[in-house]
């Protein structure tokens, strides 16, 4: 008697130990990520006070040639990636578009169509993408190997703060980087997407109109504020990543830092697209 | 040093541990202004990381640091860069920025905690660079350097503000003999003639024997002596039967670079036949 009983006692435990793990590393993992957002969100805390403080008082201004050289180094590299994409994109959409719309007998709404995603959706989204890559893997890599050089305990030893030493440049150059990339990205995509129609026999001066129609200024300025959330999301992930790995965690910490930026920022940009799609439509932006 | 001068900083029961070990145990110690302080000790003993605490960059776990006279373990990030201003580090892998200049890493300090003018600095930073030999070198990127004068650019960026204290991690290891003697005659003359203090982690015991008016002996986190730099010198001289301590004979191998010794005896009987089962059995589970 004694002995079935605990027999099917340890059969319960083993059908519950998987479940049971399972709860475990689910609960794990969420108090990791709660506390890696609280820290961030000190991180952004700390960089608006440094950047208020900056735009105010003379003696701690954002240095003007560390800010350029990061917006050289985010931006400039990304621009060939960021038109061969949206020329790209802006092709395949038409192309893909035009039978339907044939169909229909409107074949110049691609105008509308290219317009609305473009400016709306493609542009910022795939510049947030590219610079992702481009801007959050490096500057994850370059801050994860101060910190093992021993860089950012020397600029705190020199009473330098690494935030507004480092984080407030890089993440101005990730924000305006991303929303002036946005605009190039906009106006390649509509060309690319007009050039294209042209060839399947559209009339351009009505495929212009069209599409000066379709862009509302509301398309335009929802477009840039998610770009540059986008901008902010990426440089921030970076940055964090970048300054928690350890001394002596060594190259595979700034190796792993590296890839998780562009994970993290990934997740991050399609989660914020979500959210401000919701708020813009919930809201009625585009009735 | 002298009595009466009340010390520039003052260590008392410092205790720190890094997960289960102990790496800083009471660590007591003082240092008055206008000396150097050397400090001595076997690799991984903690010298580096008394060294952080002192310029705040580890909190400790107890104890209580004090530094012109204001405890530091306490204070918060905007009141300790006051203090941090008015000494300077050496760092053991030197720590350049490295996408800086050598001049720039000089001038860096300089630009962000003084109103001089960008000629004022210029001057400044060239002075600096020629005290340790690295004027001509002013606008190689740091990753161009060798590892001696990653070291000396960084001396010339610490002592960039005129610090009142000094400290450095192995300022002459990896430096040649004239060059590691440079730097000592620097610390020297940086001590005579501005009234610098300094704290000196070295394993160089002829320029630990040069420079310091006061030497520290660290052993797994404690102190194992303290003195005037005769002491350590008698010491080093003395024959080992006339030794009464345990301790004295430990610093006196040390001092020598003895292969045999207390210190290798304490290595070699630290159970390894046991340790080495430990391990089998630890695969084993
Ligand atoms: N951040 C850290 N986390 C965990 N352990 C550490 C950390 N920093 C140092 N240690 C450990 O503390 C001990 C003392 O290290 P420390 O760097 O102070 O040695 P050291 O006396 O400077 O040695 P060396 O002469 O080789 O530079 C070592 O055993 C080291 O492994
Ligand atoms: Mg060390």
């Amino acid at each position: 008697m004694r002995q079935s009983d605990s027999a099917s006692d340890w059969e319960i435990k083993t059908a519950i130990r998987p479940i049971a793990a399972l709860g475990r590393f689910t609960l794990g993992a969420g108090r990791r990520a709660f506390s890696m957002l609280g820290r961030m969100s000190l991180l952004f805390g700390e960089a608006l006070c440094c950047t208020a403080k900056g735009l105010i008082v003379p003696a701690q201004r954002i240095r003007r040639d560390a800010l350029m050289a990061q917006m050289v180094r985010v931006g400039v590299r990304a621009v060939p990636i960021v038109i061969l994409a949206q020329m790209a994109i802006g092709m395949i959409l038409t192309l893909q578009m035009f039978p339907k719309l044939d169909e229909f007998g409107q074949p110049e709404q691609l105008a509308t169509i290219n317009a609305i995603a473009g400016f709306r959706e493609l542009g910022p989204f795939l510049t947030a993408l590219v610079l992702c890559g481009f801007a959050g893997a490096s500057i994850a890599a370059e801050l994860g190997t101060m910190v093992t050089a021993e860089e950012i305990e020397a600029l705190q030893a020199s009473a330098l703060n690494p935030v507004r030493f480092l984080v407030v440049p890089r993440l101005l150059a990730t924000v305006i980087m991303t929303t002036m990339l946005t605009v190039i990205a906009d106006v390649v995509m509509i060309a690319s997407g007009m050039l294209t129609a042209v060839k399947l026999g559209i009339d351009s001066d009505i495929y212009f109109q069209l599409t000066l129609e379709a862009v509302d200024i509301m398309s335009f300025a929802t477009g840039l504020i998610k770009a540059a959330v986008f901008g902010l999301l990426i440089g921030l992930i970076a940055c964090f990543l970048g300054l928690s790995v350890k001394p002596w965690q060594g190259s595979q910490g700034v190796g792993r830092a590296t890839t998780n930026a562009v994970v993290y920022g990934i997740v991050a940009i399609i989660v914020a697209d979500a959210v401000f799609t919701l708020i813009f439509y919930s809201y009625g932006l585009f009735d | 040093m002298e009595a009466g001068k009340s010390p520039i900083i003052e260590v008392r029961r410092l205790t720190k541990s890094f997960g289960t070990q102990r790496v800083l145990e009471a660590i007591s110690l003082d240092v008055y202004p206008g000396e150097v302080m050397v400090v001595i000790g076997g690799s991984g003993c903690g010298k580096s990381t008394l060294l952080r605490h002192l310029i705040g960059s580890l909190p400790p776990d107890q104890g209580s640091i004090k530094m012109f006279g204001a405890e530091i373990t306490t204070m918060s990030e905007a009141e300790i860069n006051k203090i941090r201003k008015r000494f300077g580090v050496v760092f053991q892998s030197g720590a350049l920025f490295n996408s800086l200049s050598v001049g720039e890493n000089v001038a860096l300090p300089l630009r962000e905690h003084t109103q001089l003018d960008a000629s004022t600095i210029e001057t400044m930073v060239k002075i600096k660079l020629e005290l340790v030999g690295l004027r001509q070198h002013l606008d190689k990127m740091p990753a161009m350097l060798s590892g001696g004068m990653k070291k000396r650019a960084g001396l010339a960026r610490a002592i960039a503000l005129d610090p009142q204290i000094l400290f450095y991690d192995e300022p002459t290891s990896g430096l040649d003999p004239v060059t590691a003697a440079e730097i000592d005659q620097l610390i020297v003359d940086l001590t005579r003639k501005l009234n610098v203090t300094s704290m000196v982690v070295t394993h160089q015991m002829d320029s630990a024997f040069t420079i310091a008016h006061r030497m520290c002996m660290l052993d797994s986190g404690r102190i194992l002596k303290i003195g005037p730099r005769q002491e350590f010198e008698s010491l080093r001289g003395s024959n080992p039967d006339q030794l009464h301590g345990e301790q004295d004979r430990l610093v006196r191998q040390f001092l020598r670079g003895d292969a045999q010794g207390p210190i290798t005896e304490r290595r070699t009987a630290g159970g390894y036949e046991d340790d080495l089962l430990k391990i089998s059995l630890r695969h084993d589970v």
